[in-house]
């Protein structure tokens, strides 16, 4: 039985690096010179599932990522962590790109991929953080999408996953071909090995532009997309503060007089 | 009636074995509001297997109008199957905005029908007005990023303008029994096709407690309660004022509570009306979760702990000594 896995990944300023981000207040982009890049956490689980999956199965697992030639280092180490294949989708035309246009280049580059069962991707990015791209990928290539925490059934033409809702969770059953956007409960993932890390150096990576991929520039790109960054801000939430002095007792007492003027109907 | 002079402003009504999610609720306030903005009217879109009860509570909310798509295979939340309907209804009636509650499944059905329609999709907005933008009524979407170190104000260049709002951010308006809307009966044209993913059923393990996001109060704890002894004095207060628990990022991390109850950028958004900080240093990504709280209560240690740039009230001091006199202070004054 064979299923041939595609699994996208993004690679993103580390989280642990946020505070040391700043923006170009002119040219609304971010200055992230310096901050340390990884592959987005979720995508990890989505890697890690699909290897998983592969290992069940025979077929190939072709990585893809879209972001500038930094991003091969991602790519690089996914190679390591299994992945048969990895291509990087990279254009100049491709900055500003919204979550649309996104999940347009991503689907142009599966087509041109050719045969592919499932389709992986974390559910959502520590940057954007938006968890569009997987249903927005599914719609554009015209197959079903699910959230999964947990698949519970796979075979060749279909599967069964739950979906994690507040309070609980969906069944849901699906056909193939299909794309899954994991969420971080499904599995542990693991990590390259040094010796596979030094054995996929020398290893090709693919690089598609837009020729490559037959994408329209003028549709891709902050220009193609149909959301607008109109201004980016430091967020600044302040209220002015008023301690309370005294004894713990003290502070205590003059606390719930206070919350009890202020908070109105509490108790 | 008169002719809107825009396109219709809607909000996705989302229900869950028959009952209506607040998030819906809380937008249609909103919603009426944005309307005011662009002189528009208000509707709702209700997808279900049976829409009686809930219609009237829509228009009660503030809907001039509910569009009713009812079909015995519609009563779960079926991803394409609801976009197709959505999708056609969106080309046939053309809102000028479509926003829709940033649960688990607005947050699955919101960047399809996008996709589909071909528009501008904002996620997780925190605040959302109308501004005037080259002679053109635009809806301004602020959203958080890099974990609400940025805000970032967005615009859709296509239409409909949509956006989703995380649950607990805004305020649904006080119902009116009175008010009057029309319904509006759309037939469901779904083809097998479209349950090629078909969800089967749905599993809820509701807890007695209420969610931390409809809470009046909100007692929130973070790494400085060290333990979850430290966890068990909150419950004390919580329990002194009748308020929800919640949590930062560490806190859930370490297993005190769960992870439903964490508040922040990746967690919940509340707006109650006292949110109680405890031992919380106040990093971005927390305290972006409860900005809208009317009053902000703290104690931490440290007296230079940005959650005190974000409070109203502060105390610095050994917190579990000061949470149990709190307590105390709490059950005298009750006796």
């Amino acid at each position: 039985m064979t299923l041939n896995i595609v699994v996208c990944i993004k690679q993103v300023p580390d989280p642990k690096h946020f505070s040391e981000i700043t923006m170009d207040p002119v040219k609304h982009t971010i200055r992230r010179e310096g901050i340390p890049s990884v592959i987005n956490p979720c995508d990890r689980h989505a890697l890690e599932e699909g290897l998983r999956i592969r290992e069940k199965f025979t077929g190939k697992l072709v990585v893809i990522s879209m972001g500038p030639t930094q991003a091969l280092e991602a790519l690089q180490e996914a190679l390591a962590i299994g992945a048969d294949e990895a291509i990087l989708l990279c254009d100049k035309a491709f900055a500003g790109s919204d979550t649309l246009v996104t999940s347009y280049v991503l689907g142009a580059a599966i087509g041109k991929i050719g045969a592919f069962d499932l389709v992986l991707c974390g559910n959502e990015t520590v940057d954007g953080g938006t968890g569009h791209v997987g249903a927005q990928l599914a719609e554009l290539l015209g197959i079903p999408h699910v959230q999964a925490s947990n698949i519970k059934f796979i075979d060749e033409r279909s599967l069964t996953v739950k979906m994690p809702i507040e309070h609980g969770y969906l069944d849901i059953s699906l056909k193939l071909p299909a794309v899954i956007s994991v969420t971080e409960q499904i599995n542990r993932y693991r990590l390259p090995t040094v010796w596979a890390i030094v054995e996929v150096a020398g290893r090709e990576i693919k690089i598609w532009d837009c020729e490559d991929l037959e994408v329209d520039t003028s549709k891709v790109g902050s220009d193609g997309s149909p959301t607008e960054v109109t201004g980016i801000f430091e967020h600044k939430f302040k209220r002015r503060v008023e301690f309370l002095r005294g004894s713990p007792e003290e502070m205590a007492k003059q606390a719930v007089v206070k919350l009890r003027q202020l908070g109105g109907d509490m108790k | 009636m008169t002719a809107a002079k825009s396109g219709e402003v809607w909000v996705w009504a989302e229900q869950r074995k028959g009952r209506l999610m607040t998030v819906s609720l809380e937008l249609l306030g909103k919603g009426s509001e944005l309307c005011k903005s662009i002189g528009s009217e208000l509707a709702a879109v209700l997808i279900t297997d049976k829409a009686e009860g809930l219609v009237k509570d829509l228009i009660a909310h503030g809907a001039n109008r509910v569009y009713v798509i009812e079909d015995v295979r519609l009563g779960l939340y079926q991803s394409d199957a609801y976009t197709t309907v959505m999708g056609k209804l969106i080309e046939a009636r053309k809102p000028e905005i479509l926003l829709i509650g940033g649960t688990s499944i607005g947050r699955d059905f919101a960047p399809r029908i996008a996709a589909r329609v071909h528009t501008g999709l904002v996620a997780n907005c925190v605040d959302l007005h109308i501004e005037e933008i080259n002679g053109k009524s635009q809806l301004v979407l602020v959203v958080p990023g890099f974990g609400g170190k940025m805000m970032v104000s967005m615009i859709c260049k296509t239409r409909p303008q949509m956006a989703t709002v995380k649950p607990g951010l805004l305020t649904a308006h006080q119902a009116n029994p009175n008010a009057k809307g029309d319904i509006v009966k759309v037939e469901a044209e779904i083809k097998d096709d479209d349950l090629r993913a078909r969800t089967i059923e749905i599993l809820e393990e509701r807890s007695a407690e209420r969610p931390v996001e409809e809470a009046d109060i909100v007692v929130a704890g973070g790494w400085g309660m060290r333990s979850a002894g430290g966890f068990k004095l909150i419950q004390d207060l919580a329990n002194a004022l009748g308020a929800a628990i919640g949590g930062t990022r560490p806190a859930v991390d370490e297993g005190w509570i769960p992870k439903e109850c964490m508040i922040g950028h990746s967690g919940k958004t509340v707006s109650p009306k006292l949110f109680i900080s405890l031992g919380a240093s106040g990093a971005v990504h927390y305290t972006t979760g409860f900005t809208k709280s009317k009053v902000v209560f703290s104690i931490d240690k440290n007296p230079s702990a940005p959650i005190f740039d974000v409070s109203d009230i502060g105390i610095v001091g050994d917190v579990c000594e000061i949470i149990s006199c709190l307590v105390k202070e709490l059950t005298v004054v009750e006796n």
